[in-house]
């Protein structure tokens, strides 16, 4: 990986900090000269399209792009520099929909979502709804950024969640070159924090999990294989323990896009993912059970399309408007960056789908 | 025609090798894949082998091969360099140890 920046696409004025940017590229080249073929073709060819939004079972919010880190791969473009922030509005209208939708999990993430001003609120709220499974993406380093942050571990416990926390690999040179210098030591002590308050522990009902992407230009390996190494090194090396290991491919949107290019990647990568398509991870990816809602209230199929600006299918464009059976069997929008969710074991926020 | 022996874009063609001799191209994969499966060894210590291998044969495809797969494998980097150091050692030591029929054939000659 190049060295790491430390501004968003979006405040570096990069034309890649626009959606229809990426777009264009996605749906050019190699995709139009036919070299390789579009998702369409492929998931076409399985009498997989147009593929179809099933029951909800998870509501993913993102509370805002804001974030402490600027990780070279993130999908979602976000820094310090972002100031799209969830009013506490538009969680009041997330939380009514939380108690009607019937969804069995609930993902907040962002950014940081700690850092939006309400995030707290939220919890507290959402958390009297008796969600089955409360998640939150946390990247570990914002429960050692300052002292506002340190009782996060105890915070979370009192609320049960579950988190998950992105770990790119058990080294340091590989962790700090992915999401920046000192990253690996302040998700060290993160990762202690809440070992010490019970969570990850072998018996322990607050679930710790980590999410693994590759830090460069290739796909992730066996998620089975990947977490039996991270978990013999992080029990070994720092006495980590915790629960599951998500492998999740990069995307080839935002600031991976744009490291891709950059390093002369690019085709190399789509080729990689079109040829490890799986057609039987089509029918499991995360799209057709989720709800993805922004930090203004808008619907995406998945958090992907979210930052590609690519809504919902559906006359419902926002969270006031939520309306089940209108959003039920919605036509899932996708571009050439859906090969990211079905390559080799297939991948979701949840990790492999097959 | 291309002016070089090799292009990168061949490895994606490598299973094409089937086209022009179909049963044994099937039964050079099927037995490839078998040998890289878990057993004894583990996958992860199967492409550190693999890896060495491939620099001590010198082939461009099975290095571009299996640094990516030791990559997505979590392998590090230094890992990938001393498994190469090992194939090389075996090469030098394999140049080296003929030393000693140099070394007969000069007692016999001239000793």
């Amino acid at each position: 990986m190049t060295k790491i920046k430390t501004q968003s696409l979006k405040k570096r004025d990069s034309d890649l900090a626009k959606s229809k940017k990426q777009l264009e590229i996605l749906s050019n080249g190699i995709f139009q000269n036919g070299e390789l073929p579009t998702f369409k073709d492929k998931i076409s060819e399985t009498n997989q399209f147009p593929l179809k939004a099933k029951t909800l079972e998870i509501l993913q919010i993102n509370v805002g792009y804001m974030c402490n880190q600027v990780c070279e791969h993130c999908h979602v473009d976000a820094g310090p520099d972002r100031k799209e922030i969830m009013t506490r509005e538009t969680m009041q209208q997330c939380l009514d929909v939380i108690k009607s939708s019937g969804a069995h999990t609930l993902d907040l993430t962002g950014g940081a979502p700690e850092m939006n001003p309400d995030f707290r609120w939220f919890v507290e709220e959402a958390a009297k709804v008796g969600i089955k499974d409360f998640i939150v993406r946390s990247n570990l380093t914002i429960i050692r950024a300052n002292k506002t942050y340190y009782d996060l571990p105890e915070f979370f416990k009192k609320y049960n969640i579950h988190v998950v926390s992105s770990m790119p690999h058990w080294t340091r040179g590989k962790t700090d070159k992915q999401r920046g210098d000192g990253v690996f030591d302040a998700s060290i002590k993160a990762l202690q924090e809440l070992n010490a308050v019970g969570y990850g522990m072998p018996d322990s009902n607050l679930k710790l999990d980590l999410v693994y992407n590759p830090s460069g230009a290739f796909l992730p390996g066996d998620q089975a294989s990947m977490e039996k190494d991270f978990k013999k090194a992080l029990l070994e090396d720092f006495g980590i323990q915790f629960h599951n290991l998500f492998a999740i491919t990069n995307l080839p949107i935002s600031r991976f896009l744009d490291y891709l290019i950059a390093s002369e990647n690019y085709e190399d990568y789509m080729y990689a993912l079109v040829e490890a398509y799986n057609p039987s991870a089509v029918a499991n990816v995360m799209c057709t059970n989720t709800l993805s809602i922004s930090w203004d209230g808008y619907l995406f199929d998945c958090d992907f399309n979210q930052m590609l600006e690519l809504p919902v299918n559906s006359k419902v464009k926002h969270i006031s408007q939520y309306n089940k059976t209108l959003l039920e069997k919605r036509n899932i929008v996708i571009s050439q960056h859906c090969y990211g969710c079905t390559a080799g074991a297939g991948s979701s926020c949840q990790g492999v789908v097959t | 025609m291309q002016k070089t022996y090799y292009d990168p874009s061949d490895l994606r063609k490598f299973g094409k090798i089937t086209e022009w001799s179909e049963e044994l191209g099937n039964k050079f994969f099927e037995y490839y894949g078998k040998v890289f499966e878990e057993g004894a060894l583990t996958a992860r210590e199967k492409s550190l082998i693999a890896l060495a291998v491939a620099h001590t044969e010198q082939c461009p495809y099975c290095i571009d091969a299996y640094t990516k797969d030791g990559l997505q494998r979590g392998i590090t980097k230094e890992e990938m360099m001393e498994a190469i150091h090992v194939g090389a050692a075996i090469k030098s030591g394999a140049t080296l140890v003929h030393g000693v029929q140099m070394m007969n054939k000069v007692n016999k000659l001239d000793g």
